[in-house]
């Protein structure tokens, strides 16, 4: 199951995010979206009736409102014009991945090195071609998390399709686990597994 | 860093209220006396307010503001005032004044303003009017947008609710600048289907307008944000029905594209909830039906012209260089009120 926070925003980001999330699960499975309008709920089921998915709706108090999708086998596949290896993407684009290892960018000042990273992800989502995935590790898992200067060019570009995973490991070593503020938590297979089957790998 | 210039939340015609909302609170204010000289006010739901001066001369009201819908302030400002001035051609009138109506943040660079307002401030010249003053206002976010005063023959005004059984209906530009506008947001529009829509969102209506003069319209209105449907359920008045063939509709096929990738706004998940029980789509695609209630921003004039003058006056618009075509006709009154066919 995954957990989709669309609280706050504007459609069609909330069907973005769940479609997202719904690659993700690559199978079946369910995907839990959590918006703060009625008319964000009707979007989404309107998605799930045209895809085939199950979908319920549910409303958890004033403005918050919750839509479970449920993705059969045979729904399974995001969607027949998006081959799950290359997703809208056009064709020759290179699988670049991007890998945040610290707080910091490149060695010398931590100030300096900072505020290099938070540039570094702001052109990042300034681009035209953007990576796949971003995956944040060890002082690094500390940018997606409460307090992060670079917030809100992460959550641009997880609304553009890029996907962000943080090392749950590295969070829980950190203290970090319930501050996380944008992506989703992975583990060392996935870490693995995205960094092997990339074209490139940028390491700022 | 650079803050994003006009940061777009979802701007243009996505920006209005809903159309049911509206209707309730509408129904509440107070009018006052009847005037006779108010040849076209709040009841009809038309597109502007008519004002009779004499016998042969009426002017014609309206306003419109909203948010940025694209960043480039300049082309902001060029839209949003074809947009405004819109409602002086679908009403038969001829754009004569014009007031800027401005809503921008204390901290932010006057420059950009600068650009808005000379983008708007074109448009009006090209329009024949005269740009005569304005209101400004201190607030979070941009919003532009004119007051346009123009004049008509009273005898001569387009209402947007008097078609006739027979009728063709006639659309002057495509649909699907909503969707496009929303898809570019999350970096899925092409570039060459944006400049398409923007080339369409600042075309004036004037060069349509000038088109039907010369024929018998018996009902026009310009499609907005209550989407190519809702304008035409307002058009059919609860008195006539119309049956519209998808495959005769002006659109950006790009648009058809993102439909299907649900980038779709929340305004025309309203327009579908206000509007949606008088449709029956019979074997139309999703992204279809999408296309026929997405908002337009600065979208095109929805014409109910008699049917034998129907192919002369689409040989005229096109000649003027409208993407226009026949999409559907006016009957008798039926249920449901629009029937949406693959094709006529």
């Amino acid at each position: 199951m995954i957990q989709v926070n669309a609280m706050g925003d504007a459609c069609p980001i909330p069907v973005v995010k769940t479609k997202n999330a719904i690659r993700e699960l690559g199978g079946a499975g369910t995907v839990v979206t959590l918006v703060d309008n009625e008319i964000a709920v009707q979007n989404l089921q309107k998605m799930a009736r045209q895809k085939g998915y199950g979908v319920q709706a549910e409303k958890l108090g004033e403005g918050r409102y919750q839509v479970t999708m449920t993705v059969g086998p045979e729904a399974a596949l995001p969607a027949q014009d998006e081959p799950t290896v290359c997703p809208v993407k056009p064709a020759g684009e290179k699988n670049t991945v991007v890998v945040i290892r610290s707080k910091t960018m490149g060695v010398g000042s931590e100030e300096l090195g900072a505020a290099l990273m938070k540039g570094f992800l702001y052109a990042l989502s300034q681009q035209d071609q953007l990576p796949r995935t971003i995956l944040f590790y060890n002082g690094g898992a500390a940018i997606t998390c409460t307090d992060s200067p670079s917030l809100e060019d992460l959550k641009t570009l997880q609304a553009m399709g890029v996907e962000i995973f943080t090392c749950g490991t590295c969070l829980n070593f950190y203290g970090l686990t319930d501050q996380l503020q944008v992506g989703e938590v992975t583990n060392m297979y996935t870490i693995v597994e995205k960094m092997t089957q990339a074209d490139h790998i940028v390491c700022p | 860093m650079g803050e994003p210039i006009l940061f777009c939340k979802g701007g243009g015609c996505t920006a209005k209220l809903g159309a049911g909302i509206l209707s309730r609170v509408l129904s509440k204010i107070p009018r006052g006396a009847e005037d006779p000289n108010l040849l076209v006010g709040y009841d009809s739901r038309d597109d502007a307010a008519v004002y009779r001066l004499t016998d042969d001369l009426a002017f014609v009201q309206t306003l419109d503001f909203f948010p940025p819908m694209v960043e480039d302030p300049y082309l902001f400002g060029q839209i949003a005032a074809t947009n405004a001035m819109s409602d002086i051609y679908a009403m038969g009138g001829e754009v004569k004044t014009a007031l800027n109506i401005v809503c921008f943040p204390e901290r932010m660079d006057l420059n950009i303003l600068g650009e808005i307002m000379r983008g708007g401030g074109e448009k009006v010249i090209e329009a024949g009017g005269v740009l005569a003053g304005g209101h400004s206002i201190a607030d979070s976010d941009v919003k532009y947008g004119l007051s346009v005063t123009g004049v008509v023959d009273p005898r001569r005004i387009y209402r947007n609710d008097t078609p006739r059984v027979g009728d063709a209906l006639i659309l002057t530009k495509r649909l699907g600048v909503g969707i496009l506008c929303t898809a570019s947001r999350v970096g899925e529009a092409s570039a060459e289907a944006l400049a398409a829509a923007y080339d369409s969102m600042t075309t004036l209506n004037k060069y349509a307008a000038q088109c039907l003069r010369g024929y018998d319209i018996h009902a026009c209105t310009d499609v907005t944000g209550f989407s190519f449907l809702g304008h035409l359920h307002e058009m059919l008045g609860g008195r006539y029905s119309a049956v519209v063939g998808a495959n005769r509709v002006p659109r950006f096929d790009e648009a058809l594209h993102h439909a299907d990738e649900f980038l779709l706004t929340a305004a025309a998940q309203r327009n579908r909830n206000y509007v949606g029980e008088a449709v029956r789509f019979d074997g139309v695609p999703f992204a279809m039906e999408e296309l026929l209630f997405d908002p337009q921003t600065s979208g095109g004039l929805l014409v109910a012209v008699g049917e034998a003058e129907a192919a002369p006056l689409l040989r005229e618009l096109r000649a003027a260089g409208a993407p226009a075509d026949v999409v559907g006709r006016i009957t008798e009154k039926t249920d449901p009120e629009i029937l949406v066919v693959p094709e006529i």
